[in-house]
């Protein structure tokens, strides 16, 4: 087995408050490892302010993590000075939730698409061109689409622009942060189709972040779990559906709606809303909503257990069952 | 592709072209572009159709009216009052382009370094810019100008010194907000510095601020060079300015009796001031976001 591309370990990000008065220290990630082996897409799903994008832009040192290593490809990139790190983005890119706000209104298609072959001074003016037409193409977008503005397109066409901007640079890892949750169903499912055709024709790795568990499942090999910062579950995505571990992960795959008429699912209702991560409850940060809590839960941060290969979870309650 | 073909001429042009289309059914500010150009024309012209100059000296009309032969009249020691007219606006506009060219630079490079420089460059850098802001103007030219004497040079100096700290402050808030943008967050994870980050986002993404202010600000800027000058501290006679022309006025007598000679350098700064904040003003329209709804 040849080594993950990317392999997280213990990345802590804690935001202080500025100015003179210390507010307090918002912990939105807390030793968080993981791995996406080559060539396989890793989906991270949890709730809002569960620390999903924070993961994601830390791994590209978008945000500057607290603590913790990023190994893409045997190289830490926590280490690296800014022009290394530089040298290194060409290999990493972004796909962004917002397509409206993530192309510049100033700039054409083509400029847009060019941007990251300018910066990184790759190729003639006329090799980065055909290699931005070339991207245009992977996305299906017709070439005429190179001189026109941003505004001209709509959600579903922007998000393929996105797309193809990060595709331009022929990066080996993308990290992808909910590419169609601001798109509607019919478009998501186009979007969510080319990806991973692009997936399988390019071979690319990829960090897939949603809050969609039926997207997740539809395009992952390996879901993460998040909540409040920390990871609860990390499996297989097969086995994540068919047999959750985890009293969260379970919570969450029973609000999925069923198509089946008349199949009443027993739907597991969480109480209130996720903890502030200011002020994070003691112990398991879930057991405040877990149907399942003991006391023992707020005396210790439950570790990270291997229960099957490739299949971990963070619970302490071995006996309960679904 | 027949229904991406069909998409109206207007919806593939630019946001910048788009704004210039707004500005041109701007009735009030075309017709002051027009009064602009006209004016800028004739100052620029005025050697090959009027035959004096303004420094030369006709001693058989000392303070005459206007007539024939003198359109504006002349002034107190026989110097044609339209050749000095023109010759003042020559000066006056020169002196505003630059010093609001110079100030629009400082502003946004001062904007951009506080905004993009961190947290401790930025705090440093707007603290220096509440004190430029605190100082009392006026005082503040004197003494300025009482250091860097009088001139062309030292009055486009001092009045570049003082007009850009509004404009950096614009320019920083712009920017904070642009920083955050996905789009530039992209431009990062790819790896751009800090120039391409300037001059690729924040510079286009600043140039409706950028060219509103540097508008009035030559508004501004003619007024302030005719206070300079009014007070003796900034054009100084012989040459001529549309400002020092006015401090003929102090005088009771030609203030009188001499109308001619204050009156036109004042109808001028009057004209040019309004026309240029006419046009100044469409201009703000144009780039107004919400005018791109309908």
């Amino acid at each position: 087995m040849r080594e993950p591309l990317l392999s997280v370990r213990g990345l802590t990000k804690h935001f202080t408050s500025s100015g003179f008065s210390h507010g307090p220290v918002v912990r939105a990630l807390d030793d968080i490892s993981f791995e996406v082996p080559r060539g396989k897409v890793v989906g991270l799903v949890g709730e809002s302010g569960s620390g999903k994008t924070t993961i994601g832009r830390s791994v590209l040192r978008l945000i500057e993590p607290t603590a913790g290593q990023i190994v893409f490809d045997g190289v830490d990139l926590t280490k690296l000075s800014a022009s290394e790190m530089r040298r290194q983005r060409r290999r990493l890119q972004y796909i962004f939730q917002d397509p409206f706000g993530s192309l510049s209104p100033r700039m054409t298609i083509g400029q847009i698409l060019m941007e990251g072959l300018d910066i990184q001074r790759i190729g003639s003016r006329a090799e980065r061109g055909a290699r931005a037409k070339k991207a245009l193409q992977e996305v299906d977008l017709p070439a005429d689409a190179f001189v026109r503005y941003p505004h001209e397109f709509s959600g579903g066409q922007r998000q393929r622009i996105g797309i193809a901007r990060a595709l331009v640079l022929e990066p080996e890892l993308i990290v992808a942060d909910e590419p169609v949750s601001a798109l509607d169903v019919s478009i998501q499912a186009q979007i969510v189709n080319l990806l991973r055709s692009l997936q399988s024709r390019l071979g690319l790795t990829m960090l897939f972040i949603s809050h969609d568990l039926a997207v997740v499942e539809y395009i992952c090999d390996t879901v993460i779990v998040l909540y409040l910062g920390r990871i609860m579950e990390i499996a297989p995505s097969e086995v994540l559906y068919s047999d959750p571990r985890h009293p969260y992960t379970r919570a969450l795959l029973s609000a999925i709606p069923s198509p089946e008429i008349g199949k009443a699912s027993a739907r597991q209702i969480l109480k209130g809303d996720i903890p502030s991560p200011a002020n994070p409850p003691s112990g398991c940060v879930f057991r405040t909503r877990c149907p399942h809590a003991i006391d023992q839960c707020a005396k210790t941060v439950p570790p990270l257990e291997e229960v099957a290969p490739g299949h971990v979870k963070a619970c302490i309650r071995h006996d309960i069952s679904g | 592709m027949s229904v991406a073909g069909s998409i109206s001429s207007s919806a593939r042009k630019g946001p910048i072209a788009r704004a210039l289309e707004r500005f041109t059914i701007n009735r009030i500010a075309l017709v002051g572009l027009v009064i602009l150009l006209c004016i800028v024309t004739a100052v620029l012209t005025y050697p090959l159709w009027w035959s004096y100059t303004p420094n030369q000296i006709d001693l058989r009309a000392l303070n005459k009216g206007p007539s024939s032969a003198h359109w504006f009249g002349t002034d107190g020691v026989g110097r044609d009052v339209l050749a000095r007219l023109m010759q003042g606006g020559r000066v006056s506009l020169l002196v505003a382009v630059t010093s609001v060219a110079i100030s629009t630079v400082i502003g946004f490079l001062i904007g951009a370094l506080s905004s993009f420089g961190g947290r401790v460059v930025d705090g440093a850098v707007m603290r220096f810019v509440d004190l430029a802001m605190t100082l009392p103007p006026v005082i503040f030219l004197l003494v300025l100008a009482s250091i860097a004497g009088t001139g062309i040079l030292p009055t486009i100096l001092v009045i570049s010194l003082l007009s850009w700290p509004v404009l950096s402050r614009m320019v920083r808030a712009r920017l904070l907000e642009l920083r955050e943008r996905d789009f530039v967050v992209a431009a990062r994870g790819m790896g751009a510095g800090l120039g391409h980050l300037l001059f690729r986002h924040g510079l286009p993404n600043c140039i409706d601020i950028l060219v509103v202010y540097a508008t009035l600000q030559i508004a501004n800027a003619i007024l302030l060079e005719a206070g300079l000058s009014f007070l003796g501290l900034g054009i100084a006679p012989p040459e001529a300015s549309w400002g020092n022309m006015l401090n003929a006025a102090r005088s009771t007598v030609v203030l009188e009796q001499y109308v001619w000679q204050w009156m036109f350098p004042g109808a001028a700064l009057v004209l040019t001031v309004l026309a240029i904040n006419f046009v100044g003003d469409g201009l703000r329209d144009a780039f107004d976001p919400r005018s791109d709804l309908h």
